[in-house]
């Protein structure tokens, strides 16, 4: 059932494109066109649903409801508001570094968007199936890094500079651990490529072999896209909004809009690491693939919005000191006790 | 390499200064070197303008006071002021005096509970203790027909009567309150990332908080069980059975918990209020005019801050010739700037929030 709308629709194009004379080459270039327009208008319009979800999330831990006047339900309500900060005056304040400050904002939605090419979306509906796959996100995503610095830095402001060197150190703590609790799932698999990761997870789902490193990788995700406990970035209560905290209008909600693009990444990535990908949990294969993975996909943006919404913030030492002296190791002893698993296992012949 | 300390000016605009409280740091990387606090933005002058106003005039001003627990400072000035015309309040009025102090004082906890959850990062647990804090808001906006500034106090009495409506909501509230208060320990106290964010920071040694007068929670988060309603019974607090709960530490997590155990005792002193609420005038016999002797009076109430103090100095005219007011959170400011020395700039607002200052009180 809709299992192959999608790639129906590719392989209808490619039909069309050749019945019409266009050479192969030429025609695999506008598939790809097409499915790189279709993946950066998925991401940006889901990021507006996502906004909503966190406020209806967030108000029913809250004992609120949440907005509910624009549209039915309130759907319509983040609509509303971009529509009001694209209307809103960008500030540019006087003595900032002109050309960063503004290139910070629109510079944020690229490592989101870049590591989007290589997820898949379903069986066979990766854009692009890398060979380095999960290389290939992990090296992307690290560079949102130095766009966050770039907004701090450019800011003219000690709010912003601050947040700006607190998102280089937790950045820079937690790719580590990251990384590391990745390499756990790449040592079972014996692969970089996320299809195949995703197709040895037919029999189990790696979440049950690797329990520690899907926690370490969740924790450092968290920490990743800078959400509670880990908001020091932005600490609002702190350093009012970070290295956010001069702009206004747009330039504030494209870092906004960025932060839901990242936190789709890490929930897309934890999916594929360790929750099957698009595969159907005990064989029920009467929902396509695709909606296998949104449906762990969100499973696990829920659990980022009720973290968020129920746990204070942690301060900066003891981020750092997490980071080194608990992550670090732990996901190390991860890779030490899967490699020697992993021996054990092929010496007993299973 | 070398590196050197800047200047970071945090407030009067900051979402965490609890106001236009306006601090100046001095910061080697996050670690404060130096603080200094910059009070007086929301100065208006109350005690300037109660010099052109009749006694009962005044006690509006108090309201604007600490605008959290304006009950408490309606109490504090009446209270001086009873004192220096000698005063006998009716037995009922005082009980009433009770019942929409400690209702007041728990609306105050309440919200210092609920903004140092904010304080430390987590929002929802500010929502949670505004929700309830409503209930209490109800309950004395049926008293005193407004929600936040009462002037519900007279001089010799109170306003009004208790209406009989007033009971039935404040029962269930008094008997929901624990089970509340376990929700804000579930939800806020227990947290791990709270525990290690409060415990041990910015600690307040029982010398240095009696050496800087220190009062009220601040204090007595320090272990020192100093509560005017205990050591010096005012009105009928001496009747009443109440633990007064103290901390061991003197740290943000210290103080932060004696509130809440503050609300939980106060809703013990309401209950037992109302089952002991005696019959009779709730008015003292008052002149028309009120025109204290010449001479000057000083009375303290517990407020929820700490103690307040006012002080009353009459010429024998129908206006006050000086009304001073002994602000418990501009008092326990007195030691901020010491005490956030060495901290990040996360534990100053930290700090800052466990002392539960309220701007209007601090200005005055």
């Amino acid at each position: 059932m809709g299992e192959n709308i999608f790639t129906g629709i590719a392989a209808g194009l490619r039909t069309i494109l050749a019945g019409a004379g266009v050479p192969p080459l030429a025609s695999e270039f506008i598939v790809m066109l097409v499915k790189l327009v279709a993946v950066i208008v998925f991401v940006s319009l889901n990021v507006i649903w996502l906004v909503y979800m966190e406020r209806k999330v967030c108000a029913y831990i809250q004992c609120r409801i949440g907005p509910n006047r624009v549209g039915p339900k309130g759907l319509l309500q983040t609509v509303a508001d971009v529509v009001k900060l694209l209307a809103k005056e960008i500030i540019i304040p006087r003595r900032v570094d002109k050309v960063v400050y503004l290139a910070a904002p629109i510079l944020v939605f690229v490592p989101p968007m870049m590591a989007f090419a290589v997820i898949p979306w379903g069986e066979g509906m990766a854009p692009i199936d890398l060979n380095i796959g999960v290389f290939y996100v992990l090296a992307v995503a690290s560079l949102s890094t130095i766009i966050f610095w770039m907004g701090g830095w450019s800011s003219n402001n000690k709010y912003s500079l601050v947040g700006g060197m607190r998102v280089v150190a937790q950045m820079v703590s937690y790719e580590l651990p990251l990384v590391l609790s990745l390499l756990g799932v790449i040592m079972l698999t014996g692969t970089l490529s996320i299809t195949e990761i995703v197709n040895a997870q037919r029999g189990t789902w790696f979440i049950f072999a690797q329990p520690l490193a899907f926690l370490i990788y969740f924790i450092a995700g968290v920490s990743e896209v800078n959400r509670t406990p880990f908001d020091l970035v932005e600490g609002e209560s702190e350093i009012i909004a970070g290295p956010y905290t001069e702009y206004s209008g747009m330039g504030y909600a494209m870092y906004m809009l960025a932060e839901y693009g990242s936190m789709m990444v890490i929930s897309c990535m934890c999916t594929i690491m360790f929750l099957g990908g698009w595969l159907a949990p005990f064989g029920w294969t009467f929902l396509p693939s695709w909606f296998w993975f949104f449906i762990k996909v969100y499973a696990m943006i829920f659990i980022f919005m009720w973290i968020r919404w129920t746990y204070p913030r942690i301060r900066v030492d003891q981020l750092m000191a997490f980071g080194w002296k608990v992550l670090v190791p732990l996901s190390l002893a991860n890779i030490f006790v899967t490699g020697v698993g992993m021996y054990i296992y092929r010496a007993i012949g299973w | 390499m070398k590196t050197q300390t800047y200047v970071l000016n945090m407030g009067p605009q900051h979402p965490s200064t609890h106001g236009v409280f306006r601090i100046i740091l001095e910061l080697d990387g996050e670690v404060v070197v130096k603080a200094t606090s910059v009070p007086g933005y929301l100065h208006r002058g109350i005690e300037k303008l109660a010099e052109a106003r009749t006694y009962t005039q005044v006690i509006p001003y108090t309201d604007r006071m600490d605008y959290l627990a304006s009950m408490l400072m309606n109490w504090g000035y009446v209270a001086a002021v009873e004192k220096l015309m000698g005063i006998e309040v009716p037995e009922r009025a005082e009980y009433i005096r009770v019942i929409v102090g400690e209702l007041s004082r728990i609306a105050s906890h309440l919200v210092a509970v609920g903004t140092y959850s904010v304080d430390i990062g987590g929002f929802t647990g500010f929502l949670y203790c505004f929700r309830d804090r409503e209930r209490v808001l109800d309950l004395l906006e049926m008293v005193s027909g407004s929600r936040m500034t009462f002037s519900y106090f007279r001089i010799g009495g109170v306003a009004d009567d208790l209406p009989p409506e007033f009971f039935p909501p404040l029962e269930k509230f008094l008997k929901d309150l624990p089970s509340l208060c376990d929700e804000y320990d579930g939800l806020i106290t227990g947290n791990e990332i709270f525990q290690a964010r409060t415990k041990y920071v910015g600690i307040i040694t029982p010398e240095m908080g009696i050496n800087y007068s220190l009062t009220g929670p601040v204090l007595r988060g320090s272990g020192i069980p100093y509560d005017l309603r205990k050591v010096r019974p005012y009105g009928v607090y001496d009747r009443f059975d109440f633990e007064v709960p103290v901390g061991k530490n003197g740290d943000c997590f210290d103080r932060f918990v004696c509130r809440i155990k503050e609300i939980r005792q106060s809703a013990r002193i309401i209950q037992q209020a109302i089952e002991g609420l005696p019959e009779g005038p709730i008015m003292a016999k008052m002149p028309k005019v009120i025109k204290p002797p010449a001479g000057e009076a000083y009375a303290e109430i517990e407020s929820s801050k700490g103690v307040l103090g006012c002080y009353v100095v009459s010429d024998g005219s129908p206006k006050p010739y000086r009304v001073h007011f002994r602000r418990p959170s501009f008092i326990n400011l007195g030691y901020l700037d010491e005490l956030l020395v060495g901290w990040k700039i996360a534990d100053v607002i930290a700090i800052l929030g466990s002392l539960d200052i309220v701007l209007g009180e601090v200005d005055c």
